[in-house]
């Protein structure tokens, strides 16, 4: 592993500001690598050396004529393939949209460019971000670099395992439930949900529009806030997007003080269901920040019981009518059944082949949860447990600065573990679904290795609606306090994928 | 299809009450679309007002146009209806390939006005109340062209091309509520009323209001119960009747259908119906079932509407006259007969002889000129009258010259088709063309005294009483002077010097 | 007890546009029963009075102002398209609604 693909987006942005090395440089020490690594970890659906390192070309001549166009400019960046690129086929991990080449890019994507950070591929998904594993992937699972038999998390574990062997300096997901988080948590890397609206989600293809938001996958905590900053901000295209900005991310990372904090640590989500090393893992970040001078509070959010039932109603309900327009008339797959078929048999065949076994099962869940007779106690209910858990987390806020859990139930499972079982699969959201359902800003930092597998855990911070600032402070905090132990970042430890 | 067999419209109505119910979808004239940036424009190029947002691309979002909120709520205000404080879109969960996203972008449970209620005036003068149950948002579907088979019809296509000019285009859905007690009345009631309608969203410039044009569509739902009945009868649904006459001739076609059903002992299906002009039924469509599920949810993608009373109000005091009230003001000011107003109604000349009139015409004089001369050019030119190239204003400007004896009637008629043959203001026309009216009382005198001089009889007659033999003079006069001069000076000049 | 039979699977994939061999309705009726018991819990966690959140940051009054912004052009429009003629998306024969 070269000095470059080992460094945090940080210390790239200074090496090209500085000139010390040019962002073609860069890009193309992670292209060798990705290159090189991909067919191991299956972490890129799409690269293209060519396009990336015009990218970088330009960057390079930008900064040549003395423009900097953002504080990441020339730091080259994975995006999740339910993203919409002019420049590259976008899949959303189906074969239902093999070889869609859009005509618009996401605004978030514009932005990368504009910010002149050059795109290195579109990362591997649960297909239409449906499932924590990759597995459920139309284009086979994304493997963990920590050890490639198992998972790296989902529906994001594409651009988790790309950060985490280092196949990418930054990347972004996407998390309607834990699909930026859990990765980052299986992974040893770090994921950011910020507060939904905080990012425009024009150009993402749709899951469930109330809960999709997309953020930053990175090496560390200041990467992820140097990026929300990048790709934050109100867009007309989006009118759910927040109004007004929410400042500047960085900043609050170098305010990071733990004098006077209150943390809070959820009754439901401290005890049952999670595995031992993983609670220890947990343990051992409540103390630390006991010993560093913060206040530890246990609070209690009672309708958090429901909060995995709430979802898996409201995401099947949303998703099975965002996911209609797939009909095989203006883009896609077009599977045409013999005979004589009338544009109603194509579009069933065409959804019956073009889309995988979740989906459907949750395409018909969803239709099921908003039919006629049904919609009051499934969908109506659900969106109640909603209001139920911003109340919980209302109150949880007025003893507590920020809450912490442990991102996960378990570190990384083996790949086919869980597969089919779909109960199963769905609690590995637990702790991560309550953020989504409220609405409200969620980051998991790595917090160590479970003692019983030696994989990485990690641990879920929480702030109110819009206090993303404080969420990255007191992730600072944490990640602090393990560096000053570790000397390094957990993902430093990562195995050296090319003897793998 | 065989031609289903009817009541007479007579027995029909003797045995049963109809009861009917009308949804008018309105196609708003906004710039833009509903939910996205692309002209909301009538014939353009197939699929070239098209993006992301209205083609239903993966990832696309919508985005509301403020002014289609703004004249949904001014049709809801002058429609009496309440504006909703808090209105919301849901999504209408159904497939079918004119539907980008397979889901319609509308309003359920929230729509943004409800509960008003429109006068309806018949031929006969007798005024109905027509409930309005609300009025809601909602977006244009694509228009699909049916290739092979029959001619455009989808019976028996080979294949079909959809073109997503007009997905996305702003509709508003005005419903009513059961109209009872119309009796006989019903189908012109419900012609009228869309008439209405469409004369109010025009009025107002919300809607081009085109009927031909699918801007203004009526779905008729129609349902009959034994008189004295309190149970409603099973309803029909015909859908988008596009004309005024279609939709009377729909609502008589399915009392008598379903009377004769009905008196056999038979069931109502419910089910949508198409109406078929040219062959003068309605046909059965798809029956409702449970496919009809369409999972209405608040769409997630868009925030509440929720208008402030300052932004009502401020719409409120944008809102023109109601037609109905307009046209009860001018026939009242003008004075006119009401055979004479109905004839300006029918051939949807207020505008003109309003205009007319405020240029300085009286209104009896302004009725003739549009009513009488102008509409028979028209006729003769095969145009609409309101599209012949003369203005109110010059219409006005010649009249003045009459009133005041410097043309006279015949003259004028030469001066408005020398402005119609393109020839100018009327002053010019008349300086062109030598039309002024020969005021020289002197010139008259000599023409008088050379007609006298051939007929020399004439004085013995009118001295002798017979005042009918000047017009013998008159007429050479006339003549003599090419028609300008006024006939009646005439008169009085040959009387003079019979003295 | 779950209330996910074969017939309303099929009903369902149906009201979804997704065609279901007899095995899949058997396979998804079973994994849906458990899916749905568990989910109905919902239904135990709220009373009447508890309001409908379908957003979770309030927000009201978004709106974009009538002005026209670049569309697509045809050429672009038609360019992912399975089929097309004529300018226009192509597609089978519809179900006859007449």
């Amino acid at each position: 592993m070269t000095d470059i693909t080992s460094s945090s987006a940080a210390i790239l942005a200074g090496l090209i500001s500085s000139k010390k090395a040019s962002s073609v440089e860069i890009t193309t020490a992670f292209l060798d690598r990705l290159e090189k690594l991909n067919p191991k970890t299956n972490s890129y659906l799409y690269f293209n050396r060519e396009n990336s390192l015009a990218q970088a070309k330009r960057a390079d001549q930008q900064l040549a004529e003395g423009k900097t166009v953002s504080p990441l400019h020339g730091v080259p960046i994975a995006v999740k393939d339910n993203l919409t690129t002019t420049d590259a086929p976008t899949t959303a991990g189906s074969k239902i949209l093999e070889g869609w080449v859009p005509q618009y890019d996401a605004t978030v994507v514009r932005k990368l460019r504009e910010a002149s950070m050059p795109i290195l591929g579109k990362t591997n998904l649960d297909e239409f971000a449906m499932g924590s594993s990759t597995e459920f992937s139309a284009y086979g699972p994304s493997k963990n670099p920590w050890d490639l038999s198992r998972i790296p998390g989902g529906s994001g574990g594409g651009s988790s395992s790309a950060i985490a062997g280092h196949l990418a300096p930054l990347a972004i997901g996407s998390d309607t439930g834990g699909s930026i988080r859990f990765p980052a948590a299986m992974t040893g890397s770090v994921g950011a949900k910020p507060t939904y609206g905080a990012v425009s989600r024009y150009g993402l293809i749709a899951l469930a529009s109330s809960l999709d938001q997309i953020g930053p996958v990175t090496n560390n905590v200041m990467d992820a806030a140097m990026l929300q900053d990048v790709i934050g901000g109100h867009d007309p295209h989006d009118s759910t997007s927040l109004p007004n900005g929410l400042g500047s991310m960085v900043q609050s990372v170098k305010e990071a003080d733990v004098k006077g904090l209150k943390v809070g640590v959820v009754k439901q989500l401290s005890s049952d269901g999670f595995q031992p090393g993983v609670k220890a893992c947990f343990d051992d970040t409540i103390e630390k920040l006991a010993a560093a001078g913060a206040e530890i509070v246990e609070v209690d959010c009672p309708s958090f019981e429901y909060a995995v039932a709430a979802y898996y109603l409201i995401l099947p309900a949303e998703a099975s009518s965002n996911l209609a327009k797939f009909d095989s008339v203006r883009f896609g797959l077009r599977v045409t059944p013999d005979g004589n078929p009338t544009i109603e048999n194509v579009m069933a065949a065409t959804r019956e082949q073009g889309f995988g076994p979740e989906v459907k099962r949750r395409i018909i869940l969803g239709t099921y949860a908003l039919s006629s007779g049904y919609y009051d106690a499934y969908y109506g209910s659900a969106q109640k447990v909603r209001t139920l858990i911003q109340q919980d987390l209302a109150k949880a806020f007025t003893q507590a600065d920020v809450l912490l859990t442990p991102t996960a139930p378990t570190t990384a499972f083996k790949i086919g573990e869980k597969v089919n079982d779909p109960l199963a699969m769905y609690l590995n959201d637990i702790a991560t679904i309550p953020a989504n359902l409220a609405g409200i800003p969620g980051i998991s930092v790595p917090n160590g290795l479970a003692s019983e597998d030696g994989l990485p855990s990690g641990v879920q911070i929480l702030a109110p609606a819009m206090q993303d600032g404080q969420m990255y402070r007191v992730a600072s905090i944490v990640e602090k306090l393990y560096m000053d132990q570790w000397g390094a970042s957990l993902i430093a430890r990562v195995p050296d994928l090319e003897a793998l | 299809m065989a031609k289903e067999q009817l009541m007479s419209y007579e027995d029909a109505i003797e045995r049963f009450e109809v009861v009917i119910g009308l949804e008018v979808h309105v196609e708003l004239n906004t710039v833009s679309k509903m939910f996205c940036g692309c002209a909301n424009n009538f014939g353009s190029e197939p699929n070239t007002n098209v993006c992301p947002t209205c083609l239903g691309l993966p990832g696309s979002l919508p985005a509301v146009n403020r002014k289609a909120v703004e004249s949904s709520i001014a049709i809801g205000l002058a429609l009496d209806c309440q504006i909703a404080s808090n209105g919301r879109f849901a999504r209408k969960n159904y497939f079918y390939p004119d539907l980008a996203k397979n889901f319609q972008t509308s309003q359920f449970d929230e729509p943004i006005a409800f509960e008003g209620e429109i006068s309806i005036e018949l031929e006969t003068g007798e005024v109905f109340m027509v409930p309005i149950e609300r009025a809601h948002m909602e977006e244009d579907a694509g228009k699909l062209t049916h290739v092979g088979g029959a001619t455009g019809r989808i019976q028996g296509a080979e294949y079909s091309l959809v073109d997503y000019n007009r997905a996305g285009v702003p509709l508003v859905e005005i419903v009513t509520k059961p109209i009872y007690g119309a009796l006989d009345k019903a189908p012109e009631l419900a012609a009228t009323y869309v008439r209405a309608i469409r004369d109010i969203v025009k009025s107002m410039n919300v809607s081009d209001a085109k009927m031909e044009r699918g801007n203004v569509r009526c779905d008729a739902n129609v349902s009959l119960r034994e008189k004295g009945a309190e149970k409603l009868g099973t309803r029909t649904e015909t859908k988008n009747v596009n004309s005024l006459k279609s939709i009377e001739n729909t609502v008589r076609y399915e009392i008598q259908r379903q009377a004769f059903i009905l008196a056999a002992g038979g069931k109502i299906v419910q089910e949508t119906r198409h109406w078929h002009e040219d062959r003068g039924h309605t046909s059965a469509g798809r029956p409702k079932s449970d496919a009809d599920d369409y999972r209405y949810f608040p769409e997630p993608d868009l925030v509440p509407v929720q208008p402030s009373e300052e932004w009502i109000e401020e719409i409120r005091l944008t809102l023109t006259e109601k037609p109905s009230v307009r046209r009860k003001r001018l026939q009242n000011d003008w004075g006119f007969a009401d055979l004479e107003f109905r004839d300006v109604l029918n051939s949807d000349l207020l505008d003109e002889i309003e205009a007319t009139v405020a240029a300085g015409a009286s209104p009896q004089s302004a009725r003739k000129w549009w009513t009488g001369e102008l509409a028979r050019l028209a006729n003769v030119q095969e145009v609409a009258v309101q599209d012949l190239p003369i203005t109110p204003e010059q219409v006005a400007s010649i009249q003045k010259l009459i009133d005041s004896g410097e043309l006279t009637d015949r003259i004028a008629r030469d001066v408005v088709a020398g402005v119609l043959a393109g020839e100018g203001e009327p002053a010019e026309v008349i300086e062109s063309r030598g039309l002024k009216i020969v005021t020289d009382e002197g010139a008259l005198i000599a023409a008088i005294d050379k007609a006298l001089a051939s007929q020399p009889d004439v004085m013995e007659k009118i001295r002798d009483g017979k005042l009918q033999a000047a017009g013998a003079v008159i007429g050479a006069v006339m003549q003599e002077m090419r028609g300008q001069a006024d006939a009646a000076r005439v008169r009085e000049l040959i009387l003079e010097r019979a003295k | 007890m779950s209330e996910i039979t074969p017939d309303l699977v099929r009903h369902l994939a149906s009201l979804s546009r997704i065609l279901v061999t007899d095995q899949e309705v058997e396979q998804l009726a079973g994994e849906l029963g458990i899916i749905v018991d568990s989910v109905a819990t919902v239904t135990k966690a709220v009373s009447g009075d508890v309001a409908a959140t379908s957003h979770p940051i309030p927000m009201a009054n978004v709106y974009r102002e009538d002005v026209i912004l670049p569309s697509l052009t045809q050429l672009q429009a038609l360019s992912s398209a399975p089929d097309s003629a004529d300018g226009r998306f192509k597609v089978n024969a519809i179900l006859d609604e007449d």
